[in-house]
């Protein structure tokens, strides 16, 4: 019987269980977790602050999910060696737990870069966990002055998640736009300006050159005053790990589309990992939850056995809401472009080579992901009616046989 | 497991589906009282243009993408039943951006998202779409399912 151990326990460690489970409904699995949590969603932590769900409805799986899939879940255990002679993986409290297969699933961390004076600020916070919202939660009163410093998904999201709990809200960002890596200037111009209605201020091409105290000293010269400070700007993969076994990482560890690093036995997914962009052909990280999730998938079935399902589909794509206001992205941002604005609503489309290669969708999102199907699966635009998809993203576009195969046909 | 088929050279642009869905889940026991005076938002919707008509509704994917992207946990396949817990639900709508079928759509209001769950929780049996086309141009059928085509 297989021994699989995981070490992770959020989206990728909870993908490769199930994938697992598809092919092989008996061997062990044990989870270490340095987090002593359940199985959460940690994108949903900013939602937490904000109200809209709660610790209990935050779990990304059913109460039953380790014991329906009969697994071991070592939590607040860290994985501190891989040894891949002895085919084990050592704890911090010394114990060895020995695999047949091993998944790494680490994850990533906030990257905090150096900024003078910041070990003296007393209130500072990272956003990412679900202890860190505990904690930043734990020092929210009707009166703190909030400063985040990242004006990216993490740094908004945080900013939606405790915005009535605070007094004012000031974000700082180098780049010269909020959400500076989905978004182009008119469509980040469309989320400035919602953002800046409900209050938030914005200190855009600018940062922090030092702090004093509850004092941020800006570049341009301004100097806000906060109460917490919240560094969100931006993850770095946890890739030690594999790194130190002697696995090849680049930014993040190097896998191909079944998981597998260039150790035996050792496969990754999720965060710390870097994957083939299928949009732009080349490796990246995309620290994204339904990549992570997939991936995993991927090496659990692979792990089990069986042949596997390859996950060579991978692309940049987020949908993030703002005080309802909702931004749907994917793909990347190259070739020509088709591009509407009216009423609030934003819509921009990339296409190379006659492929789609990415779009942004800001106020109307509707059936977006036919648009994303596009990107995924490479479909040539000149099978489609081009002016349709481009009016909207809607099947009537495609030919009647494709989809008759989609919505009628016989298997 | 028995899934909801579109014939779209049958289909009349009536859009009765539209209707029979939204009044299915609507929780009321009166169509009239239903859907008199409101903006409807059904699950099932005719997309048509110069003569062609059809129904898009979940496909309910044996492997979805929408289950696997769901960021909360709150969509979920049982037995090939695909099901939003809207309890779960925040309403960040990753699963409009990966649906290839553009078959989930926000819930009135927008907080959660809504998708056809085959009637299973109202109609019961046969999904009130499915009963209710007057030219059969929507079937519900135990089939042999093929990935892959849109999606």
């Amino acid at each position: 019987m297989s021994r699989y151990v995981i070490i992770g326990n959020s989206a990728a460690a909870v993908g490769c269980v199930e994938g697992i489970r598809q092919q092989d409904k008996t061997g062990g699995i044990t989870l270490i977790s340095t987090e002593p949590h359940f199985t959460y969603s940690r994108p949903l932590i900013s939602y937490l602050l904000w109200g809209k769900t709660d610790e209990g409805r935050m779990r990304y799986r059913p109460a039953d999910f380790y014991q329906k899939n009969r697994c071991e879940l070592l939590a607040g255990r860290t994985a501190v060696r891989i040894d891949t002679q002895e085919k084990s993986v050592q704890l911090d409290d010394g114990r060895r737990v020995s695999y047949d297969k091993l998944l790494v699933a680490t994850g990533s961390r906030p990257f905090v870069p150096a900024m003078p004076g910041l070990e003296k600020v007393p209130q500072r916070f990272t956003f990412l966990s679900l202890d860190d919202a505990r904690r930043l939660e734990a020092a929210l009163t009707p009166e703190a002055r909030v400063l985040i410093v990242g004006a990216g998904l993490i740094g908004l999201k945080c900013a939606e998640g405790i915005f009535d709990r605070v007094r004012s809200l000031a974000v700082v960002d180098l780049a010269d736009r909020v959400l500076p890596s989905i978004l182009d200037e008119t469509g980040s111009r469309l989320v400035r300006q919602h953002l800046e209605k409900k209050g938030i201020r914005f200190y855009l091409s600018d940062s922090v050159s030092s702090f004093e105290g509850n004092t941020a000293r800006l570049q341009s010269g301004a100097a806000v005053n906060f109460d917490l400070l919240v560094i969100a700007v931006g993850v770095r993969p946890n890739a030690e790990l594999v790194q130190e076994a002697g696995g090849t990482v680049n930014r993040g560890i190097t896998v191909d589309a079944y998981g597998r690093t260039s150790l035996p036995d050792v496969y990754a997914a999720g965060d710390c990992t870097e994957t083939t962009d299928i949009a732009s052909g080349e490796s990246r990280v995309l620290a994204l939850l339904p990549n992570a999730y997939m991936q995993g998938e991927s090496a659990g079935t692979h792990m089990a056995g069986g042949t596997g399902k390859p996950y060579d589909r991978a692309i940049a794509m987020n949908a993030i809401g703002l005080f309802g206001y909702h931004v749907l992205t994917a793909g990347v941002y190259t070739g020509d472009t088709y591009a509407v604005e009216e009423n609030g609503a934003y819509k921009k489309l990339f296409y190379q080579d006659n492929l789609l290669k990415g779009f942004i969708l800001i106020g109307q999102v509707e059936r977006a992901g036919i648009y994303t199907s596009l990107i995924r699966n490479r479909t040539p635009l000149d099978s489609l009616d081009f002016e349709l998809i481009r009016e909207k993203p809607q099947l009537m576009a495609f030919s009647r046989r494709v989809r008759a195969r989609a919505l009628s046909e016989q298997g | 497991m028995k899934r909801i088929y579109v014939r779209e050279e049958w289909c009349l642009g009536c859009h009765l589906c539209e209707y029979y869905c939204a009044f299915a889940n609507s929780g009321k026991d009166d169509m009239a009282a239903a859907l008199k005076n409101v903006t409807i938002h059904p699950r099932i919707q005719i997309e048509e243009k110069n003569g062609v008509s059809f129904a898009v509704s979940c496909r309910h994917c044996e492997e979805p993408l929408c289950v696997k992207s769901c960021i909360s946990g709150a969509l979920s396949s049982h037995d090939g039943l695909i099901e939003v817990d809207v309890g779960k639900c925040v309403g960040c709508y990753t699963c409009i951006l990966v649906c290839p079928y553009g078959a989930i759509m926000p819930a009135e209001g927008g907080g959660v998202v809504q998708k056809c769950e085959l009637c299973v929780k109202n109609a019961g049996g046969i999904p009130a779409c499915v009963s209710h086309c007057p030219n059969q141009a929507i079937v519900f059928e135990e089939r042999e399912q093929k990935e892959g085509t849109v999606a």
